[in-house]
């Protein structure tokens, strides 16, 4: 628990840290204990009358507040200083590592929560499963569709950002305008447009399609169609978070280069290719890459549109997983899935990562 | 008034500078087309939806647009949801369960941007300022740790925090909520407090330290004051991405602590719902957010740009 600057033990008396010491001690003592206690009442074996886990929470809390507590009797100064970031880091430590690893070991077993047996472990059958399981790859698939299309979304957001960027009239009224897409939730959007505006019948989009004339226009039957909509609506409601970025970094652009440009006859395409795009990359880097990982999280839309359909068409992985809990229960394969996707994703970024940065390197 | 420039430029004599001049109103054209285009994009859903609300079946099936020019506007899909002028005095469950959902999404919303800005500030504030070390892991790689959460999908979670949950007597209980939005709101909080602590010169809270203050004092004195506003954008940021969560709130509550969001996707998936009401259903839904997007779109914009320009 060395989580601190360089000790300066000089400035804590000896009885303050040997109490520090102690009270953390007894805290942990405390916390398994109630642990101990609480696993053995779940297992039967001493039945203590406890409905639920909150004691070993509530012991957790106590736990962390004599850490804290027992960091500044013991450190002082320096305790002080780590008690900034202690709340934080417990805090993810009990919200996102303890549940990873209990996912863990749930994705080992045939845990169906509709079944009367419990759940017990089956080794790798899931994993089995999982390879096997077209519906999955489909998903996989999709995702990398999906994925593609944030090229596209920054494309788009680039020219707009550009556009904002010009020399134009009531600039904060158009930015406003754009920017309101981003403040939608995309269960709402997911009416507002994929239920109602395509709807085949009365939808103005269908309306329009028949005016140009499409004789039955319908969005969600073709497999490709079905997932530009998709795609469609989920950048709809994106492409102003990358534009904001990019054009935070046009207008941070010292002026003066791309006047130097414009005194050398350089054509607009070619300033743009030659001077601003490069200057640029550093930012357009974090937006995708941001980018690329909020859309490996797609799900909210896709279940509330189509539901993955047609044939699994538009499904992405988290959308899968979710029908696969939600429809069948299955808590076991479908937590499988879940941490297979999440070692798969951090393999991707980490290599993305590693090759930007090399990218990166090279390019200056 | 492109026409007007045009036939000024026509009219100078100096053939060169005309067509530059004419190139240069083109290009004005053709900016102002574009923004006019992406404005009607971003916009025609919303006000597709508003209006919606405001038909009735046959201007639906007959595809009217414009309010008082082609449908006269009326009150139906609010009546439903007991919003309307002359229903909001009356009883209403609808408008009860909906309040109730409302409030739901205010309280997690809130709770949640209020502790991830609490402790995420704090952790931010102690990566900026001071030297750690834990095991193996010094500022950079616990910087690190914390951004690398963002990567976690809510799908990961999802089962785990479910079984957690109903262990925990947590389930569908707001409080449960707001610490799951706590945690997926986290990084984005500290990466933009990091950033804007690292603005503020570090010689501030020496001097602090000369005047005798210890570390929380310069902090809550000196500093906290001075990072007030990457403080409200962090919290506005939080607030949005909260007010929109679906995927948590879909698995995890039940009649409870049930969400906006969730209440609009339940209505969205019955069917015979009237297009009037559930259009009324998503402007309530969405309007507070539009609201602040466009009151407070200076604080969006600096918390969406945080750390991403080193200009």
């Amino acid at each position: 628990m060395a989580l601190t600057e360089s000790p300066s033990y000089g400035a804590v008396s000896r009885r303050r840290r040997d109490g520090g010491r102690a009270l953390i001690a007894a805290a942990t003592v405390l916390f398994f204990a109630v642990g101990l206690l609480q696993a053995l009442n779940s297992a039967g074996v001493l039945p203590l009358g406890l409905k639920d886990w909150r004691p070993t929470l509530y012991a957790y809390l106590l736990w962390a507040v004599a850490l804290g507590a027992g960091m500044v009797m013991m450190r002082g100064e320096a305790g002080l200083k780590a008690l900034f970031i202690l709340p934080a880091a417990l805090f993810t430590a009990a919200m996102a590592i303890f549940p990873t690893l209990f996912g863990l070991s749930i994705a080992f077993t045939d845990w169906n929560l509709a079944s009367f047996t419990g759940q017990k472990f089956n080794g790798i059958d899931n994993l089995l499963q999982l390879v096997r399981d077209p519906f999955y790859w489909n998903a996989m698939r999709n995702m990398v569709i999906y994925v593609l299309f944030v090229f596209v979304e920054y494309a788009i957001a680039f020219g707009l950002a550009l556009l904002l960027n010009a020399e134009i009239r009531a600039r904060k009224f158009w930015r406003v305008v754009f920017l309101i897409p981003l403040m939608l939730s995309p269960v709402a959007v997911s009416w507002m447009v994929g239920k109602s505006m395509l709807e085949y019948r009365f939808g103005p989009v269908a309306r329009f399609a028949r005016w140009l004339g499409v004789n039955n226009p319908s969005f969600f039957t073709d497999p490709w169609v079905a997932r530009l909509w998709i795609e469609a609506m989920d950048a709809w409601v994106s492409i102003p978070f990358v534009m904001i970025l990019l054009l935070a970094g046009l207008q941070a652009m010292p002026k003066e280069v791309i006047e130097a440009a414009k005194v050398d006859g350089a054509s607009p395409w070619q300033r743009f290719w030659q001077v601003i795009f490069p200057l640029m990359l550093p930012v357009s880097i974090t937006a995708i890459v941001l980018r690329i990982i909020f859309k490996l999280k797609l799900a909210d839309i896709i279940i509330t549109v189509t539901s993955g359909g047609p044939g699994g068409a538009t499904d992405s992985v988290s959308s899968f997983i979710y029908r696969e809990y939600r429809d069948r229960s299955n808590v076991g394969y479908g937590t499988m899935l879940a941490m297979f996707y999440l070692v798969l994703i951090v393999i991707f970024v980490t290599l993305l990562l590693k090759f930007l940065r090399k990218y990166m390197q090279r390019m200056t | 008034m492109a026409a007007e420039a045009t036939l000024s430029a026509a009219a100078s004599a100096d053939t060169g500078a005309a067509t530059r001049r004419l190139k240069h109103v083109a290009g004005k054209v053709g900016i102002y087309a574009a923004l006019v285009t992406w404005a009607f994009v971003s916009l025609f859903p919303v006000y597709w939806t508003i209006t919606t609300s405001m038909k009735v079946a046959k201007d639906v099936q007959l595809g009217h647009l414009i309010p008082w020019v082609d449908f006269q506007p009326n009150w139906l899909g609010w009546r439903s949801l007991g919003l309307s002028p002359d229903t909001i005095g009356q009883v209403s469950t609808v408008r009860d369960e909906f309040l109730d959902r409302f409030l739901n999404s205010i309280y997690t919303a809130f709770g949640a941007s209020f502790l991830a800005v609490l402790i995420g500030s704090l952790a931010a504030y102690g990566l900026s300022r001071f030297q750690y070390k834990f095991l193996w892991m010094k500022n950079q790689d616990l910087s690190f740790f914390f951004l690398s959460q963002l990567i976690l999908p809510p799908v990961v979670l999802a089962l785990p925090f479910l079984v957690l949950y109903r262990e925990l007597a947590l389930l569908d209980s707001i409080i449960g909520l707001v610490l799951l939005y706590t945690l997926t709101v986290l990084p984005i909080v500290i990466w933009i407090m990091k950033d804007q602590f690292d603005t503020i010169p570090i010689e501030l809270d020496e001097a602090a330290q000369v005047d005798g203050l210890g570390p929380w004092g310069t902090f809550f004195r000196i500093i906290l004051p001075m990072a007030l506003p990457g403080m409200v954008a962090a919290f506005i940021l939080s607030l949005i991405l909260c007010w929109n969560e679906y995927f948590f709130a879909a698995l995890l509550t039940g009649s409870e602590a049930k969400t906006l969001p969730v209440m609009v996707a339940s209505q969205t998936g019955s069917q015979g719902i009237n297009w009037w009401s559930m259009a009324a259903l998503s402007t309530a839904a969405i309007a507070p957010l539009v609201v602040v997007g466009v009151l407070l779109e200076r604080y969006i914009i600096r918390g969406l740009t945080a750390g991403s320009v080193k200009g």
